[in-house]
């Protein structure tokens, strides 16, 4: 079997981000960007998978500009096959990412797809959910879990009630949360290695995709600021002011 | 003029109370109509509940036996198709709104609006990313339907009066997928308040130490009413179950108070409690982040100060 990952760049984790003063976007020059922190889980997922002897082929797949390469020789690096990179100027959204997807699994036709279940910069949360209805396959969000036998995969989901366990069909979309396992490092050798690994490079035109951006984006915001508090000298002060603001 | 069709969230025969969200938002869209969808395999006693939502036109019901668990896989064609005549489909933005919603917008083929905070127009919304710290205000195409989950700690739940909307059973005609199969859920039991509208609510963090020591902030959460939360960390030690974890990757709330113990405040766990109406935040490290976001603080030992506060709350 080989498995599809969507491997993101985006702005790292730990980068607290600045609104541009003048509404237009937030400020990305120079600013440190990484593997989209679900997709790491994915692809550590996918790399299990084909440890167990479960997957032969692991490819990981990124939408965006020319110098998104070397963010796909770090997944090549972690361990997958190969890289697949669909040449985009601008960032693409869901729907599209899903579209675009969709093109890369008839051509590959992968037995399973596994993306991070969102992305740090959006939030959207929406692209693998997509992908599975295009594709008119199961879909597993929020996976904790995931265990593959007889062409079924059972998949524990992180719900708001708690833990929910389904069964699929394979192929399927299996969208990943933050406990299904802990990313590998890379090592440096593997860094070496990564350099001969093959990258696929496919112009989006090339794909017969509608990239038509569905939602405008007209304005940034920082978000409001909460007024700054005070602190407070022992535990009967503090609820002495709670309970004056008829909290306690 | 809008028409809003709401995909009402339902477990164990009970509404709920994220749909009132939803309804909220959808009345500040000024419409002609709010139905709310009720997919189940036995829908009366959630559809009597919904119809008495404040602002709620109709109630809808689809009863099949498929819809006896919520798989995206089998909600999607049937609310894609009921969605016909709608100009808005909303539903909370819960684990449940966003697992479905997007396969629903992938069939109508139209982008989806997630997180929705505020309503600035029939077709433009404020909706947080980066974590909420930069909020964009989008416009979706006007010859489209709106697709759009509803962040549930914007909006208050909408009233529960004298209301009755009339209830109706809608037969959808569509083939359902075998593909996807219900197996268990694993509930964590609990008997606080929900942690998403609890009115009050007591987190730990990974200054807690032990699944042992938790159990002071379950103490405190019970002396004064409290749902409890608790950091990623403190999940991923293993002192709480998932289910608990507040924060951009777990749940997005804002009660009316905040209580963090033992929580630094990363930027991940700010996102979930930023609209909290009031923040406490108790920590040994002067320095920790949570201080710059709460309303009061105390800095010391929490094991010598939760029983102090316990104390002096009497």
């Amino acid at each position: 079997m080989k498995i599809l990952v969507g491997y993101k760049r985006v702005v790292d984790y730990n980068v607290r981000i600045q609104v541009k003063p003048d509404g237009t976007g937030v400020v990305t020059d120079g600013v440190k960007l990484s593997a989209n922190p679900f997709d790491d889980i994915a692809l550590e997922e996918a790399l299990r998978l084909r440890e167990k002897g479960i997957a032969e082929e692991v490819v990981v797949v990124g939408i965006g500009p020319a110098d998104l390469t070397a963010h796909l020789r770090n997944g090549l690096a972690m361990g997958a096959n190969r890289a697949i990179h669909v040449v985009s100027g601008d960032a693409v959204q869901p729907l599209t990412a899903a579209r675009i997807l969709l093109k890369l699994i008839e051509k590959e036709q992968p037995g399973l797809v596994i993306l991070g279940k969102q992305a740090i910069d959006d939030d959207a949360n929406q692209t693998g959910q997509m992908l599975a209805a295009l594709w008119d396959r199961p879909q597993a969000t929020f996976a904790s879990k995931v265990e593959i036998a007889n062409d079924k995969v059972t998949v524990t989901r992180e719900v708001d009630a708690g833990l929910e366990v389904i069964e699929a069909d394979l192929p399927a979309v299996i969208t990943t949360d933050l406990r299904l396992n802990e990313p590998r490092f890379i090592k440096l050798p593997d860094i070496m290695k990564a350099k001969s690994k093959p990258i696929d490079t496919i112009e989006l035109a090339a794909l017969g995709v509608d990239s038509g951006d569905h939602l405008k984006t007209s304005h940034y915001a920082a978000p409001a600021k909460r007024s700054k508090g005070v602190m407070v000298k022992d535990a009967a002060e503090l609820v002495a002011a709670l309970k004056q603001k008829g909290l306690l | 003029m809008s028409k809003v069709l709401i995909v009402a969230e339902h477990l164990d025969g009970k509404l709920n109370p994220s749909t009132a969200r939803a309804v909220s938002a959808a009345v500040a869209l000024k419409p002609e109509a709010v139905d709310v969808l009720v997919l189940s395999h036995d829908a009366d006693a959630i559809a009597a509940e919904a119809a008495k939502i404040t602002g709620v036109s109709r109630v809808l019901t689809v009863v099949r036996p498929e819809n006896a668990h919520p798989l995206a896989a089998t909600l999607a064609p049937q609310i894609a198709k009921a969605a016909a005549g709608y100009s808005h489909v909303f539903a909370p933005s819960t684990t449940f709104g966003k697992d479905v919603l997007p396969r629903v917008a992938a069939l109508l083929g139209v982008a989806q609006v997630s997180d929705v905070m505020s309503v600035e127009g029939p077709h433009t919304f404020k909706r947080p990313i980066y974590a909420g710290n930069a909020i964009i205000t989008v416009e979706a195409p006007a010859s489209q339907t709106v697709v759009a989950t509803i962040r549930t700690a914007s909006w208050p739940a909408s009233g529960n009066g004298d209301a009755s909307a009339s209830i109706e059973s809608l037969t959808v005609d569509v083939a359902l997928p075998a593909h996807t199969r219900f197996v268990e859920l694993q509930q964590g039991k609990s008997d606080r308040p929900d942690l998403q509208s609890a009115s009050k609510v007591v987190s730990g963090g990974r200054g807690v130490g032990s699944k042992e020591n938790f159990d002071v902030i379950f103490k405190l959460a019970d002396k004064i009413g409290a749902a409890v939360g608790a950091s990623r960390a403190a999940v991923d030690a293993g002192y709480v179950p998932s289910d608990l974890q507040v924060g951009q990757t777990g749940k997005i709330i804002a009660p009316e108070l905040y209580v963090a113990i033992g929580i630094s405040g990363a930027i991940q766990h700010l996102t979930g409690i930023k609209d909290a109406g009031t923040i406490v935040a108790i920590n040994r490290d002067a320095e920790a982040p949570i201080f710059e976001v709460a309303d009061f603080g105390l800095v010391g030992d929490l094991f010598k100060l939760i029983p102090e506060l316990e104390q002096a709350i009497g």
